[in-house]
């Protein structure tokens, strides 16, 4: 009897300590939650009611109640495009060839290391880089596609690691399998590596590039203007063969920088249009997220072993 | 019995992984349109020794060979340096210990080792497709959804894809490395089945962890210890009078 007694206190005893640790757990989580909330439902009551079409179709205007986002947005579009065409191909092949081609040693694992590092470095640093390299040596300007270099050197880093996990992801009796029947290299990273891993590649893209839109440092430090009443260069045109390049050295401007720009300003009416931009950027980095969420699970779902 | 004629030869393998030395120097040889079993406790050396025939090891760092296996009639030695890996296995077929289909359809997956030797014609891929869904018993089970996943299949079945993934190309020698240990007692017997059937056009390499298998399946066995060859001989003779005392031990289950 006296046993059992000992045994349900000491059983209580840990109980309760299970119970003290959830709930610091939770109070930890809500603390970080409740702060994100709050931040988000007092943008959102300050900016929503200032967003209507005419906000998204207008230029920036000296006048607080005509300004919109135009450039802004169009702006941040470009950028994105260019971007994603500079980092994709780049990152996908060098994670590509980390994984399956290159020989594991020493020197993959100090570029791995370093491939983390980049990942880590400050934005303004890839700024002032691009800066020396893209505007001053290789006379780019501060143009739509220096921005985009940027962006793209900036995210690259991630592309490659994230494209070298869903590869990693990729069981090992695939690749016998298909060495096995004679195939090379090539064939086997073309039938098998990329299909499998293309899931997870997208995820990583979408991520990647849901960083570039809201980077804002990089872009100030090559020279990005804070106030456009233009749009590019469209790229489509009357005359043969109807399509140019021209936008791409074009200058711009990119939400995020819209939004300094207007916060910067002592008018209140103006941090109204900047709450409602950062509404609009939030919202374009949720969808975003929330697609590359679909499509892992959607990938997952259809990928068994 | 029928003229025994050589099919590959293995002179004299030694094979190690960095230091580790795995095989220490093996002498074997495989006969066409036979089953040549090799058995042995974990860790002897068998799979490792099987591998080598389609040059799985060079897909890994450190694996160095010495010694030959000649592939007849050419007498090529196929471990050679001055022979691309590519060639071996285009030339010798494999199926693995776990299923392991493409997750693509069961069409592709058959297909796939014509399409890798970049055959375009559709008729002839389809004619193929047939034939070695047929060699490997599953045609009457999946001809109709051809062109539905193949992961889909049960485990036995996915097995029997993998052998006709195998034979579609038609190989000179057909490496089975424990094709029967993820499998139910029916499925296995379905392949054993198959075992037999297929010797009459190809020949035929297979590891086993189960004697039984062994004794079913093969004309010739070799007993294989902490990677050396203790014994080879015709099946019947390891399994009921065999030379070496550890090869009796073994069989009579005394350790392994």
């Amino acid at each position: 009897m006296e046993a059992h007694q000992d045994l349900l206190a000491n059983i209580k005893r840990r109980q309760m300590w299970d119970f003290v640790f959830a709930l610091m757990g939770l109070l930890a989580l809500l603390f970080a939650l409740v702060t994100l909330l709050a931040l988000i439902v007092d943008l959102a009551i300050t900016g929503v009611p200032r967003i209507n079409a005419e906000f998204f179709v207008n230029f920036p205007s000296r006048f607080a109640e005509k300004a919109g986002i135009l450039s802004a947005w169009v702006g941040s579009f470009c950028i994105m495009i260019t971007t994603a065409f500079c980092a994709i191909p780049l990152g996908v092949a060098a994670g590509v060839y980390l994984e399956e081609y290159s020989k594991k040693n020493w020197i993959s694992q100090l570029i791995e290391l370093n491939i983390i590092n980049l990942a880590g470095i400050p934005s303004i640093t890839y700024g002032l880089m691009a800066l020396g390299l893209f505007v001053y040596k290789l006379k780019l300007g501060q143009s739509i596609l220096t921005a985009g270099l940027t962006l793209g050197l900036l995210v690259l880093p991630i592309i490659i690691v994230t494209t070298r996990e869903a590869i990693r992801a990729i069981p090992n009796t695939i690749r016998e399998a298909s060495y096995a029947m004679g195939a090379s290299k090539w064939q086997t990273v073309r039938y098998h590596i990329l299909p499998y891993s293309s899931g997870g590649i997208l995820t990583g893209v979408i991520i990647s590039l849901s960083r570039a839109i809201g980077e804002t440092a990089p872009l100030i430090t090559i020279g990005a203007l804070t106030f456009i009443a233009f749009l590019p260069t469209p790229p489509v045109d009357g005359q043969f063969p109807y399509l140019n390049f021209k936008w791409l050295m074009d200058p711009f401007t990119v939400m995020p920088i819209q939004m300094f720009n207007w916060l910067s300003r002592p008018q209140p009416e103006f941090h109204v249009n900047a709450a409602a931009t950062g509404v609009v950027l939030l919202l374009m980095t949720l969808i975003m997220n929330g697609g590359a969420i679909y499509l892992r699970s959607r990938f997952r779902k259809k990928m068994k072993w | 019995m029928q003229q025994l004629n050589l099919r590959a030869e293995v002179k004299n393998l030694i094979f190690s992984y960095g230091d580790k030395k795995v095989l220490n120097g093996i002498t074997l040889p495989i006969y066409e349109n036979r089953v040549t079993a090799l058995i042995g406790p974990s860790g002897c050396g068998k799979t490792t020794l099987l591998r080598c025939f389609n040059r799985m090891h060079d897909l890994y760092a450190n694996a160095q060979y010495h010694g030959e296996i000649l592939l007849y009639p050419d007498q090529r030695n196929i471990l050679g340096k001055e022979i691309d890996p590519m060639e071996v296995r285009m030339r010798i077929g494999m199926v693995f210990q776990k299923p392991n289909p493409f997750p693509k359809s069961i069409y592709d997956n058959v297909a796939y080792g014509l399409t890798v030797r970049g055959v375009k014609k559709k008729s002839f891929i389809e004619e193929q497709v047939e034939k070695s869904l047929q060699q490997a018993s599953l045609w009457n089970e999946v001809k109709d959804r051809l062109h539905s996943s193949a992961t889909a299949l049960s485990g036995g079945q996915q097995q029997r894809l993998c052998i006709a993934r195998a034979l579609a190309t038609e190989p000179e020698i057909l490496l089975l490395d424990e094709p029967t240990s993820a499998l139910d007692p029916i499925s296995t017997r379905h392949i054993e089945e198959l075992i037999q059937e297929l010797r009459k056009d190809v020949t035929i390499a297979i590891v086993t962890h189960s004697l039984h298998q062994a004794a079913r399946v093969s004309d010739f066995t070799a007993f294989m210890y902490l990677g050396d060859l203790i014994e080879f001989g015709a099946s019947d003779q390891i399994f009921t009078n065999p030379k070496d005392q550890r090869t009796e031990n073994y069989i009579t289950g005394r350790f392994g």
